[in-house]
């Protein structure tokens, strides 16, 4: 059970394995409510959450690989991932919900 | 010893970050869900900062590591209730178990 093709020995690399094997999972958890939420915010919510799943990949990555430019990926994801948050939050205040309830 | 207990933290990081999309994918209405994935995803965004900045220690990543959690910190909670509020101005529906205060009709339709 491995994730990274790189990381490091013993203890600390089974945890940062580990670590990444769970955000996966929470990522296909994300993906679920993001294809069944009934209504828009949902998938916003859903959205939202799978940019900070992916910041938390990307430190652990950065960690584990030893390329620590990663740390900058996650970084500009961050703010990339609130102002996606913020965008969607003024289009459904100004347009109502327009998200087909399922 | 130390290395140990950091690597406790990066687990508990990763268990808070499924907790949290378990709770999006669990939880009955759109609000509940804003619960589960900012509070918890929050929380284990940082505790896997945290742990990966004491396990690398130097100093670029430590800031950078650091600068990243406390950004989340920041916008995590504006970004909720923005969307918070813009959904309740939707008209998202509530769960069956939420009770109102009919006061809270005035915020929906602002004169």
């Amino acid at each position: 059970m491995r994730v990274f093709l790189q990381s490091p020995e013993g203890f600390l690399g089974w945890c940062a394995n580990v670590s990444a094997l769970m955000i996966f999972l929470a990522l296909m958890l994300a993906v679920v409510r993001l294809i069944r939420g009934p209504s828009l915010p949902d998938r916003v919510v859903a959205l939202d959450l799978i940019s900070m799943l992916l910041v938390a990949f990307l430190v652990i990555f950065a960690y584990a690989s030893g390329v620590y430019a990663y740390l900058d990926a996650g970084l500009a994801l961050a703010l990339v991932g609130f102002l996606g948050t913020v965008a969607f939050a003024r289009l459904i205040d100004h347009n109502g919900d327009t998200g087909e309830s399922s | 010893m130390i290395d140990g207990i950091l690597g406790v933290i990066l687990l508990l990081g990763g268990a808070f970050c499924l907790i949290a999309a378990l709770g999006v994918v669990r939880m009955p209405d759109v609000y509940v869900r804003m619960h589960a994935s900012t509070k918890a995803g929050t929380l284990g965004v940082g505790l896997i900062g945290m742990a990966t900045a004491g396990l690398v220690a130097e100093s670029g990543f430590v800031v950078k590591a650091f600068v990243v959690v406390a950004f989340l910190i920041i916008t995590a909670p504006v970004g909720a209730h923005l969307l918070g509020r813009a959904a309740f101005k939707a008209n998202t529906p509530f769960w069956k178990g939420t009770t109102e205060d009919p006061a809270v009709q005035n915020f929906r339709e602002p004169d």
